[in-house]
C-alpha cells in the first residue's frame, strides 16, 4: 500500500506531528519498533491494531506521558488526551473538571460551559462526576480536551465502553468537533468501521510496527456502504487476522 | 508500506523551516525508578551530614553537660553497659514496647475495622474512641497504679492505649475510602464476608492501615518514657527519666540516640513490609 497522505490540500497544511524511528521496550518486550508517523494540522488519523499491539503506548508517547527509548519526536505544545476511561476528578463538579487548571473566574466558567454546550451537557454542568452515565462522563472528558484548543487531540478508544447508540452519537460529535476546531487528531480504536467512518487516514500497528497505511478521501459524514468501503474493511480486517 | 526514512527526514526539515506550528519534543515526567542503592545512599548522606553538623556544634559548645560530642556519647555507652545494665534494660523495654504494640494495634485494628466497615459499628465505636483519644494518659499514672499495681500490666496497657488510636483512625479511614466500584464488582462476582474483606477490601486499604501501624510503632517506644515512670526501676524509659532528674545529660543523650536508632529501624521494618505487602504499587506505570 502506498504512503500517500491524502490530497494536495493536505500537503499544504502545517506538519503537526513528526515521529521517526520510535522504539519502546518494557523489560524484554518490544512494544514499539521503529514507528514513523507524520501528521498534518486538521488531519484525522485512526490507529488500529490488535489488543497489545502498542496503540496506547504510541499514543502515550505522543502525549508526552511516556518516553520513547529511541527515535525523534516532535509534537505541538498544546496536546490533550481523552483516555479510555473518563478520568474525571470525583471531588470536582463537572464544569470544574472541564476548566481544571484554567482559573476559577467567570471567564473560565463561561469557557467550560461553552465546551459542555458543544458536547450537549450544559444541564449537567454542576453535577458530581460520580452521577454521570458512562457516555456523559466520556463527553465531559472530551469537553475537557477541547476547551484547551489543542493542536493535537489524542483519543484512546474513547468510545470503547459505550453502547452502540451513544457510540454513534459520539462518533458524529467528534467528527463535527474536529471539523470545527481542526486539530490534528489521532484516534486509537480497535473498531475498523469506526476508523473507516471517521479518519482521513488509517494506520495499522502490528507487533509494534506500522504495517499498513490507508488514505480515505471520501468527505465526512460518511455512510459505509459500497464496494470501496467493503473492500477496505475486508482488507483491514484481514490484516488484523480476521477473515470475512 | 512504511514511508522511507529519507522521505520523513525531508518532512522534518520542511516542518522546521516552514510550519506555523511550533513543535517540541515533550519532556516526560519520569517515575522514580532510581535503584534502591541510590535512595539508600541519599538517606545515609542526609544522616551523615546531620551527624557532622551536630559534631561541629558540639565541639564548638565544648561542654559535656550541655552538648556531649559523639565521641563522649560513645564512650559513655561503655559506662552505661557495665554500670547500669543498659543492654538488659533495653531488652526489657523492647519487650514491653512490642507487647504493648501487639495489644494496642490488635484492638485498634478490630475497632477500626468495625467502625470502618459498618455504619452501626461507627455509630457505636467512634464517639467513645474520640473521647478516649483526648484523655491525657500521662497525667493518670497514679490511677493506673491503683488499678493495676506496680508490675508490667499497667505499663503494657499504657503503651497499648497509645498504639490504639493511630491504628484505629487510619484503619477506619482507609477502609472507608476503598473504591466502592471495586467492592461492588467483587460483590457481583459473589464475594461476601471474610472473602470480600480479605481479597478486596483489606489489600486496597493496606497502605492506610500500614501508616497507622507505622505511627503506632514509634509511639510504642515513646510511651515507654511515660509507662516506665511506674515504679521506675527498669527499662530505658526509666533510665532516661532518672538521668534527667539527676542532671546526667550524657546518659540522656545516649538513650535519646538509642531511641533515634530504634525509630530508624522501625521505619526500615515498615518499608520492608510495604515492599513485600504492596508489590502491585512497585514501579507500576499508571496507564
Ligand atoms: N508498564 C508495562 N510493563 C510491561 N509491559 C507493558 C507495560 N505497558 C504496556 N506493556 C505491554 O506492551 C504492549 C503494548 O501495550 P499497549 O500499547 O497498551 O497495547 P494496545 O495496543 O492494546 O493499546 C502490551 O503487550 C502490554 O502488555
Ligand atoms: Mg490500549
Amino acid at each position: 500500500m502506498s504512503a500517500a497522505p491524502g490530497t494536495e490540500v493536505e500537503r499544504d497544511r502545517h506538519v503537526a506531528v513528526i515521529c521517526e524511528g520510535i522504539d519502546k521496550r518494557f523489560g524484554g518486550h518490544v512494544a514499539l519498533d521503529g514507528v514513523d508517523l507524520v501528521m498534518r494540522e486538521g488531519e484525522f488519523v485512526a490507529l488500529v491494531g490488535k489488543s497489545g499491539s502498542g496503540k496506547t503506548t504510541l499514543l502515550r508517547i505522543l502525549a508526552g506521558l511516556e518516553a520513547p527509548d529511541a527515535g525523534t519526536l516532535l509534537v505541538p505544545e498544546a496536546r490533550t488526551v481523552v483516555f479510555q476511561e473518563p478520568r474525571l476528578i470525583p471531588a470536582k463538579r463537572v464544569w470544574k473538571n472541564v476548566s481544571l487548571g484554567r482559573g476559577r473566574g467567570a471567564a473560565a466558567r463561561a469557557e467550560a460551559e461553552a465546551a459542555l454546550g458543544t458536547v450537549g451537557l450544559s444541564h449537567r454542568s454542576s453535577a458530581w462526576p460520580a452521577t454521570l452515565s458512562g457516555g456523559e462522563a466520556q463527553r465531559v472528558a472530551l469537553a475537557r480536551a477541547l476547551v484547551r484548543q489543542p493542536k493535537l487531540l489524542l483519543l484512546d478508544e474513547p468510545f470503547a465502553a459505550l453502547d452502540a447508540l451513544t457510540r454513534l452519537q459520539m462518533q458524529r460529535l467528534i467528527s463535527d468537533l474536529v471539523e470545527d476546531f481542526a486539530p490534528a487528531t489521532l484516534i486509537v480504536t480497535h473498531d475498523v468501521e469506526e476508523a473507516l467512518l471517521l479518519a482521513d487516514r488509517i494506520i495499522l500497528l502490528r507487533d509494534g510496527k506500522l504495517a499498513v497505511e490507508v488514505a480515505i478521501s471520501e468527505p465526512r459524514p460518511r455512510s459505509l456502504g459500497g464496494a470501496h468501503f467493503d473492500g477496505l474493511r475486508r482488507e483491514l480486517l484481514g490484516e488484523l487476522g480476521v477473515t470475512v | 508500506m512504511e514511508p522511507s526514512d529519507t522521505q520523513v527526514s525531508a518532512e522534518v526539515e520542511g516542518a522546521q523551516r516552514a510550519t506555523g506550528l511550533h513543535l517540541v519534543t515533550p519532556k516526560v515526567r519520569r517515575h522514580s525508578t532510581r535503584p534502591r542503592s541510590v535512595t539508600l545512599g541519599i538517606r545515609a548522606a542526609v544522616l551523615l551530614v546531620l551527624f557532622g553538623a551536630y559534631w561541629l556544634v558540639a565541639i564548638k559548645v565544648n561542654d559535656v553537660n550541655k552538648l556531649p560530642t559523639p565521641r563522649e556519647i560513645f564512650d559513655h555507652y561503655g559506662t552505661l553497659i557495665t554500670g547500669q545494665d543498659l543492654i538488659g534494660n533495653f531488652a526489657i523495654s523492647m519487650s514491653r514496647a512490642a507487647k504493648g504494640f501487639a495489644i494496642g494495634t490488635s484492638v485498634g485494628l478490630v475497632l477500626g475495622t468495625i467502625a470502618g466497615l459498618t455504619a452501626v459499628g461507627e455509630e457505636v465505636v467512634d464517639a467513645p474512641m474520640q473521647i478516649l483519644r483526648t484523655v491525657p494518659l500521662a497525667a493518670m499514672l497514679s490511677l493506673f497504679i491503683i488499678w493495676f499495681g506496680l508490675g508490667d500490666l499497667p505499663k503494657l496497657l499504657l503503651i497499648a492505649l497509645f498504639c490504639v488510636f493511630p491504628v484505629y483512625i487510619n484503619t477506619t479511614s482507609a477502609l472507608r475510602n476503598v473504591d466502592r466500584k471495586m467492592v461492588e464488582s467483587a460483590r457481583s462476582f459473589g464475594l461476601r464476608g471474610p472473602r470480600l474483606l480479605g481479597d478486596v477490601i483489606v489489600p486496597m486499604a493496606l497502605p492506610g492501615i500500614l501508616t497507622g501501624l507505622r505511627l503506632a510503632g514509634s509511639l510504642s517506644v515513646l510511651a515507654l518514657v511515660i509507662a516506665e515512670q511506674i515504679n521506675s526501676n527498669s527499662g530505658i524509659g526509666a533510665m532516661l527519666i532518672n538521668a534527667n532528674s539527676v542532671f546526667e545529660y550524657t546518659t540522656v543523650f545516649c538513650i535519646v540516640v538509642l531511641y533515634g536508632t530504634f525509630g530508624l529501624l522501625v521505619d526500615l521494618f515498615f518499608r520492608f513490609i510495604e515492599h513485600v505487602a504492596l508489590p502491585w504499587r512497585r514501579g507500576v506505570s499508571v496507564r
